[in-house]
């Protein structure tokens, strides 16, 4: 007989989704599971608070594999499935949605543009060594004024002989601080957006932190600015060609985000669940309470819905049959339903839920950024809307 | 070299575990099941003598089908090969029986096993092979140098430290602080799931009759709620705490 109680180590799995994963796929999300329990969890409160991203994980990462882990085995990458790729991000983000998003620019971004888009050279330069977390990308599409509108992008790059100038200011940039291989979108003189990779040294290039973030403090996140910064030729990824080459990667991590809220959404519940079973108020456990139990019930729905969306997504991409906007509508929600479970479990902790000793505020205050980023909740509202009605509201 | 590591799949000592009807054993079906820990050590030792001096790495595990997931896990972890004994086998001796046949067909030169497993934590598996093998065996082993066909181990004793000169081949179980197990690779996971594993079936006239049977197993008792001293002032609390104990309690 199945019993849930026994899952909520890596759970809660109140649907028994664990036995529609193959066995490797549940044991890529037993090995990523465990990496963040013995090398995230005992420090990542701490480190949020002091704004740390734990840049000594990175190579450790990339030894086991958990970058650009569905490309080719030539690339770096082992093949692994769509589910296996969700049940990695969902896991690293159980631990900290900085941590997530750092796997996600890094395999979803950085690495699929180069893959998608690059030369075959620039594929051999670059992926394996980002695969094994010796090299850190990033990607600077958002920029100060141009965020949910990327075409009305103010970086320019112009032709010069057998170079390309660019010039402009990005924002908002997740590992931009510490990034070594930058891919930068920009206008070209015909309004047509270009690629490129942007080495870090190179002259011009600079890319200033952002200090005073409020949420994702386990995450390095910057601008970048461009002055005069000359790349050439052999830099520019040739096979992108317009605004759909970087809308393509955004996608990509997307689909990633999806499953990394429901990782929060588990922690943020499996944290609150213990409290309230362990919490005594006027002589007994809260979760002896109905309101305590509505609002856990609450939390168990949302989060079993958003995993069942997210794993049949990943489905319909394993068998190459989904839809960008079917990304958009899991994203938009998921990413809700785990900003809305950790607003719930913050409450129940009470006043101990607002320190980093507990995990649901520190959640929370990143997925306030989860539920803007990559496309906000309005953004994909209005993806969906014109997908369904047929009439374009957007813009 | 050949080095054989002995794996049990246990229930996840992080979950809670129910019992199966009959009370003679845990109910598996509902479990989460991982490599017991102290195993773990020992493929994370075999894999480091395998790197040092070279060897073929096999993890060996005796159960159902299903208990080959542990066997994945090894593979994952990096182990060469794999091997299934499946025998008529419910104690520790007639475990051990079948796992000391299965030791000598892949005629393993060094035998790692964990010092006991985390579910019915008896330990004596490790100890029983080596007997039947008539081997030289060390138990609980934090340290481990393996040089030619001679080896050195050392184990903590009370207040010291005991090392131990042997020659191969050898049994030796782990203990805590030998080392940390690494993590299954990505690479390691999809190489694992294309490995054949090797099944041995063995039967009574290998294992022999059990000598032991699990008349039945209890769940702790569930802990019961704590008591607040109201309304004393320190002095009257310490005298009732110091009643409570030992009277009530009888713990002192």
């Amino acid at each position: 007989m199945w019993s849930w109680v026994a899952l909520t180590a890596i759970g809660p799995d109140y649907f028994d989704v664990d036995s529609l994963l193959t066995e490797e796929e549940r044991a890529v999300r037993q090995m990523v599971h465990d990496f963040v329990a013995a090398e995230v969890m005992p420090t990542v409160g701490e480190d949020w608070l002091k704004g740390r991203f734990p840049i000594e994980l990175v190579r450790k990462m990339g030894g086991l594999g958990l970058f650009g882990p569905t490309l080719p085995e030539e690339y770096g990458g082992a093949g692994i499935s769509q589910v296996a790729y969700g049940m990695i991000m969902q896991e690293l983000e159980r631990g900290d949605s900085g941590l997530r998003s750092f796997a996600s620019v890094q395999s979803g971004l950085a690495m699929h543009a180069i893959y998608r888009y690059g030369t075959e050279e620039q594929r051999r330069t670059y992926l394996p060594r980002m695969a094994k977390g010796e090299l850190i990308g990033c990607f600077g599409l958002t920029e100060p004024d141009a965020g949910s509108d990327p075409g009305t992008m103010r970086t320019r790059c112009r032709r010069v002989g057998d170079h390309w100038v660019l010039n402009g200011e990005k924002r908002w940039i997740t590992s931009s601080p510490i990034a070594d291989v930058m891919v930068i979108w920009a206008l070209d003189e015909e309004e047509k957006v270009r690629g490129f990779i942007a080495p870090k040294g190179t002259k011009g290039l600079s890319a200033p932190a952002i200090e005073t973030k409020i949420s994702m403090r386990y995450s390095a996140t910057g601008d970048i600015v461009l002055e005069d910064v000359e790349l050439p030729e052999e830099l520019r990824l040739p096979e992108a060609k317009s605004l759909a080459a970087p809308l393509t990667c955004l996608t990509q991590a997307r689909f990633g985000i999806a499953f990394g809220a429901v990782g929060a959404a588990m922690d943020c519940f499996n944290e609150a669940l213990d409290y309230a079973q362990n919490r005594i108020a006027f002589h007994k456990p809260i979760a002896q309470t109905q309101l305590m139990q509505q609002a856990l019930v609450d939390m168990l729905s949302l989060t079993t819905r958003s995993q069942l969306m997210a794993l049949r997504l990943g489905q319909l991409k394993q068998e190459d049959r989904f839809n960008y906007t079917q990304v958009s509508l899991a994203k938009r929600d998921n990413v809700r339903a785990a900003l809305q479970t950790a607003r719930m479990a913050r409450e129940l902790l009470g006043g101990n839920g607002i320190t980093t000793e507990y995990r649901a505020m520190r959640h929370m205050a990143n997925l306030e950024s989860v539920d803007t980023y990559e496309g906000t909740y309005e953004i994909h509202t209005l993806i969906v809307g014109r997908d369904i009605t047929g009439l374009n509201a957007l813009g | 070299m050949q080095v054989v590591v002995l794996v049990k799949q246990v229930a996840d000592t992080a979950a809670r575990i129910k019992l199966a009807d009959g009370k003679q054993d845990i109910d598996r079906q509902s479990a989460s099941l991982i490599v017991n820990p102290y195993d773990e050590m020992a493929i994370e030792e075999a894999l480091r003598i395998k790197e040092k001096h070279g060897a073929t790495v096999w993890a060996v595990t005796l159960g159902e089908a299903k208990a080959e997931e542990a066997l994945r896990t090894a593979l994952a972890m990096g182990v060469d090969e794999a091997a299934r004994v499946s025998a008529p086998a419910s104690d520790a001796l007639t475990v051990a029986r079948a796992l000391a046949q299965a030791v000598r067909e892949i005629s393993a030169d060094i035998v790692i096993a964990g010092r006991s497993a985390a579910d019915d934590e008896q330990g004596q598996v490790g100890t029983l092979v080596a007997t039947l093998l008539d081997w030289p065996h060390v138990t609980e082993v934090t340290k481990l140098e393996i040089s030619g066909s001679e080896g050195v181990a050392e184990r903590e004793v009370e207040g010291g430290v005991e090392i131990l000169d042997f020659s191969l081949p050898v049994v030796v179980t782990t203990q805590e602080g030998l080392n940390t197990p690494r993590y299954a690779s990505l690479p390691g996971i999809m190489k694992a799931k294309r490995k054949e594993i090797r099944q041995i079936a063995l039967g009574e006239d290998v294992v022999g009759q059990p000598v032991l049977a699990v008349r039945s197993l209890e769940l702790p008792p569930p802990r019961g709620q704590g008591r607040i001293l109201t309304d004393l002032d320190p002095a009257q609390a310490a005298k009732e705490i110091v009643r409570i104990l030992h009277e009530e309690a009888k713990l002192i």
